[in-house]
């Protein structure tokens, strides 16, 4: 290679190189803001504003959902399997919502710790299969999770 | 030795004469690669793949969203490697292919942006969320308005192939961004199904034809792309000799 080249090599390099380390250090500096949803640790460990409308995500506490006989209300916990935080919300909750199914809500804690939620989102998670394996997981006692391994 | 036949064949590749001449015995061949790949992934996928056992069929989505969502970045990336050849080696046909690259990234993006919306709506509840994934991805489609824009905005080939190039190497930044953008931080989008290095998270029922439409999808953009350059080279280089004999002919 003939050194012209060589020298503007090195120049694009370094280049692509400092953007690269500038961009890297604004999002990390920005990470809490990125992160689209707290968990409900972060909750309990107070990293969340109080009062203010944040997102919380977790999954659905397995017997948590309660719902009013009368209107839409509808109350349930979510879970990082280390705190759990209880949500209220009023609404049509999407179609793949259910208990064990990981969500992302909207809304703000009130002074009695609940959290009260104006949009729920469920979260999908990575894994596809079709619903006979499912029922076949289901029959022998197994989750998608152990399908996957 | 390899190494000396790599070199050689690198510095043909900038030839635009001898590009045309390769692409032009080329593009049949991935012209029906893709129309075989896309219509057996197609009806493979949409017609026998079995159903999620939590979407339903709503699921089939991704046998278009995540082909578009892996060429959108796959494209970007060629877009910027060929900036930095033409930049270093002052590769005319790299700056061709560079500005050939653009126009089919964007579409590929806004149909990855697009089929996502349209997905999210009955899965997640909403059309659009402004999470890290979806957000990272909707600015690679302003870096590709962006790279179309500089491309017409001189009258010199050189400055406005130099300017995208430059523009396209700092964009390359968002690349590992959008793809490691699930696990860097809480979105709403789920991490990866369709991966080659590790076992996939579907069943092979439903991965092969996956795979068979990112093939085809791969296949496209070659295809397409050959024949955007074979355009620019023609424009480039009509008052060439090689040219004019080619419309003479």
């Amino acid at each position: 290679m003939n050194p012209k080249r060589k020298k503007k090599l090195i120049l694009v390099s370094a280049m692509v190189a400092a953007v690269g380390i500038a961009v890297g250090l604004v999002l990390y500096a920005l990470s809490e803001n990125i992160n689209l949803f707290y968990t409900p640790t972060q909750i309990a460990d107070g990293e969340a504003p109080i009062g203010q409308r944040i997102r919380a995500g977790g999954m659905v506490v397995d017997g948590s959902v309660k719902r009013a006989p009368d209107s839409l209300q509808v109350q349930f916990a979510v879970t990082d399997y280390k705190h759990e935080v209880v949500v209220s919300y009023t609404g049509i909750l999407p179609d793949l919502f259910r208990e064990g199914q990981g969500i992302v809500t909207m809304g703000a804690m009130d002074d009695k710790g609940i959290f009260q939620a104006v949009e729920v989102l469920a979260k999908h998670d990575e894994n596809y299969m079709p619903p006979e394996v499912e029922a076949a997981l289901k029959a022998s006692g197994k989750t998608a999770a152990d399908y996957q391994k | 030795m390899a190494f000396d036949k790599f070199w050689a064949w690198f510095h043909r590749m900038g030839s635009p004469k001898w590009f045309y001449e390769i692409s032009g015995r080329w593009i049949p061949w991935f012209a029906t690669a893709t129309i075989v790949l896309l219509t057996v992934g197609a009806v493979w996928s949409l017609a026998f793949a079995p159903q999620d056992y939590q979407q339903g069929n709503s699921f089939r989505i991704i046998y278009i969203h995540v082909p578009a969502a892996i060429l959108a970045q796959s494209i970007f990336f060629s877009m910027a490697l060929c900036g930095a050849i033409g930049l270093i080696w002052k590769m005319k046909v790299a700056d061709m292919v560079a500005k050939s690259c653009a126009p089919i990234g964007a579409s590929m993006t806004f149909i990855a942006l697009f089929t996502g919306a349209v997905w999210g709506k009955p899965t997640w509840g909403a059309w659009w969320v402004w999470d890290a994934r979806l957000t990272s991805m909707l600015i690679l489609l302003f870096l590709y308005f962006g790279v179309i824009a500089l491309q017409s905005a001189f009258d010199s080939k050189q400055s406005a192939a130099r300017a995208s190039a430059i523009l396209s190497l700092v964009g390359v930044v968002n690349i590992p961004i959008i793809k490691y953008s699930v696990e860097w931080w809480n979105t709403l989008h789920q991490p990866a199904t369709f991966k080659l290095t590790e076992k996939p998270a579907m069943p092979m029922e439903m991965w092969l034809p996956l795979l068979i439409m990112v093939i085809g999808f791969y296949c496209f953009f070659a295809t397409v792309l050959m024949m955007r350059t074979r355009n620019e080279i023609l424009e480039r280089e009509k008052r060439t000799q090689w040219v004019q004999g080619l419309l003479s002919k």
